[in-house]
């Protein structure tokens, strides 16, 4: 029981990051590998925001969502933008991105030095709570709902409403969306911005969960949030979001049954078989992309 | 409009090559570029002996610790040691020290590189680098090129065995673990106990041998062995499942950057046994960042903080005078390591090479920070060790 609530705490913040990953690539066709360095970034915004600003861990989380965001923008406007009119957009916008992470990181560096960063002692709820025989912090409890929360809220607004459905169209076909008179540009940063919105909450409340914001923490979970969203359906949201928890549960019941030196490998594996069974993903379709 | 099957291929082999792309570019990364080879050696001998020694050129040392990366918490304090010994001898005077200071960003191969460099700068010798791991990739440079080496931090057997010009002044785990899990078992009558390390780092892989040994030896039963990454930070997982074997005690062999989360994520889930770490948890930010967690933590250590002897004594104030905050282990071997340099420079009054090679070697019953110190035939360090316990935020002698 306690393995099967290990596995979901991790494995919601695998989907949150990986969400914010496939958005932009179901949505845009591109794939944006300064997601990792914002990650890391808003950790440590949300500690420094904590420590100095004397804010609660909670009311860090919009504050850092804004962060995110603005990030997002950015990194639309620096990494993606300049390039979109070439022919090897896709190429040239991945390194533009990775190019951009690597100052994000030096960034983070030059401000917070090398060290591992934690939140200042006594932030945390005390509180504790048994379920079942097993043991769940209160911190646990809202990251698991601050997730859920996001994630339905996406889902909710890209099949809903106006911006939703620009959106989805110009998924389906820039070209035709803009003649239909959707402001491509717009829908792209905003794309840009929700997906770091949302790498920046799974980025706190990844530091959160482990008390530990270090330079490397977006690196580690790169890999981890490729593997999902290529197992959830590249593009796909619901997707992401049973990859996420799929690779958290796999890694806990790798180390539960079978031993914990073979965690990755059983992970990745389980992974890897998932994608000979069904090539494109648990939720992929093979139709037209959906978002 | 694309068919998405065929589409999702081009993102994913370019997401390769971007992703070789930067590894190659963070292994062609920094590396300062050369002040020249300082003295020749004929220039480094000098008149008297012992205290009265003096030489006309400052001594050159080079020294490759982890200033980032995921040991920088254990460099940075080395380096504090460091500086604070070089200035001390500085004010001494009669022998003085240029002190170059090299951060090898916890990479090996970035460890090599500044060997190379360092030894091509014609240093009289090497001290670091911080961890035993990149010891065991770069110490062949040195040893190869003639130039002698002290480990300050290498705790990892095997170090020494690299040739006749590698030393080092920090106790191996193999000398420290022993004591401290003769010394756990008689204070808490363990008899089973779950054993975790992470697998992938020379330091806290020869740390766990260590561990399984002495508890062979003390008749304790291992009932479980769990493995980690030395980057992983969530250990709930292999917590719960230590957990499920009921142990008198949990027996963890990790670097500080794993040692606190795990440290804290273990009393979350209701485990309330002692936690026996290795070298690597001796380091006073556990407290500082576990906090109550940390409380109940056993600790082998090469120094022993509260002891009186008159080195330490001073030590220990000037450390605070300086840096405005207290020194842990690390910081103390830094310094005593370059004390122990000065100490074999001064004996034959020469800083080539040879002579300080030769000299370090014959170290014996030499009064340091560490206690009365000596080197083994080994090249390995020999001084009293300590087992301490976590009380109120604090190390505290466990008798």
């Amino acid at each position: 029981m306690q393995q099967l609530l290990n596995g979901i705490f991790i494995g919601s913040i695998y989907a949150l990051f990986a969400i914010g990953f496939t958005l932009v690539f179901g949505i845009l066709d591109r794939l944006n590998l300064a997601h990792p360095a914002v990650f890391a970034a808003s950790a440590f915004v949300g500690i420094e925001l904590v420590e100095r600003g004397g804010l609660s861990l909670w009311a860090a989380l919009p504050i850092v969502f804004v962060f995110g965001a603005v990030l997002g923008l950015v990194i639309e406007r620096l990494a993606f933008r300049p390039l979109k009119g070439r022919a090897d957009a896709h190429f040239a916008g991945l390194i533009s991105s990775i190019a951009l992470a690597g100052m994000l990181i030096a960034l983070l560096q030059w401000r917070y030095g090398p060290d591992t960063r934690r939140f200042p002692a006594g932030s945390f709820p005390e509180t504790r709570f048994e379920v079942v025989g097993a043991q769940v912090t209160l911190a646990q409890v809202v990251i698991l709902a601050v997730s859920l929360t996001l994630m339905v809220g996406l889902t909710y607004m890209v099949t809903r409403t106006r911006l939703g459905r620009g959106m989805r169209a110009v998924a389906e076909n820039p070209t035709a969306a803009r003649v239909l008179g959707v402001n491509v540009d717009r829908i792209t940063a905003v794309t840009f911005a929700i997906s770091s919105a949302l790498g920046a909450v799974a980025g706190v409340l990844f530091a959160i969960n482990v008390n530990t914001a270090q330079l490397g923490m977006g690196a580690a979970i790169e890999l981890k949030g490729l593997a999902v969203i290529i197992v959830g359906g590249m593009g796909s949201l619901p997707g992401a979001l049973i990859g996420g928890l799929v690779l958290g549960l796999a890694e806990v019941f790798a180390v539960q049954y079978i031993g914990s030196s073979w965690r990755d490998v059983i992970a990745f594996g389980l992974l890897f078989l998932i994608l000979l069974v069904r090539p494109q993903g648990l939720l992929g379709a093979r139709r037209v992309r959906e978002v | 409009m694309h068919n998405q099957g065929r589409d999702m291929r081009v993102p994913l082999s370019t997401a390769a090559a971007a992703a070789a792309a930067v590894l190659l570019l963070a292994s062609c990364g920094s590396g300062d570029g050369g002040d020249s080879g300082a003295a020749a050696s004929g220039e480094l001998s000098g008149e008297g002996s012992g205290d009265s020694c003096t030489i006309e050129a400052e001594v050159p040392i080079g020294a490759v610790l982890s200033l980032t990366g995921a040991a920088a918490s254990y460099g940075e304090s080395q380096q504090r040691g460091l500086d604070l010994a070089a200035a001390q001898l500085a004010e001494k005077g009669g022998v003085t020290y240029d002190l170059r200071i090299e951060d090898d960003q916890t990479d090996p191969r970035q460890g090599i590189t500044l060997f190379d460099q360092f030894v091509s700068d014609g240093v009289s010798l090497i001290i670091g680098p911080t961890l035993s791991n990149a010891a065991v990739q770069a110490d062949p440079i040195a040893q190869e090129a003639g130039v002698p080496v002290l480990g300050i931090s290498n705790t990892a057997a095997g170090v020494t065995e690299i040739g006749d010009y590698v030393f080092r002044n920090s106790l191996t785990e193999q000398a420290v673990i022993p004591q401290t899990i003769a010394t756990a078992t008689e204070e808490y009558g363990l008899q089973d106990v779950v054993v975790m390390y992470s697998n992938d780092d020379a330091f806290t892989e020869s740390g766990y041998e260590a561990f399984a040994a002495a508890l062979e030896e003390q008749g304790v039963t291992v009932s479980e062995t769990i493995t980690f990454s030395k980057a992983d930070t969530d250990f709930r997982a292999l917590l719960t499942q230590a957990q499920q074997s009921d142990p008198d005690a949990l027996v963890v062999s990790a670097l500080i950057e794993a040692a606190i989360p795990l440290v804290t994520q273990a009393r979350e889930l209701g485990i309330d046994v002692p936690i026996i770490g290795g070298n690597g948890f001796n380091n006073p930010r556990l407290m500082a960042d576990a906090g109550q967690a940390a409380e109940g933590v056993v600790v082998g250590a090469a120094w022993n903080s509260a002891s009186d002897n008159p080195e330490n004594a001073a030590f220990l104030a000037d450390f605070a005078a300086e840096y405005d905050s207290q020194p842990d282990q690390f910081a103390a071997q830094a310094y005593a390591g370059l004390m122990l340099v000065d100490q074999a420079v001064r004996a034959n009054c020469a800083a080539d090479r040879e002579s300080i090679k030769q000299a370090l070697g014959e170290l014996e019953n030499v009064p340091t920070v560490l206690g009365e110190f000596s080197i083994d035939e080994n090249r390995d360090a020999v001084h009293p060790a300590v087992v301490q316990i976590v009380q109120n935020g604090t190390f505290a002698v466990l008798e």
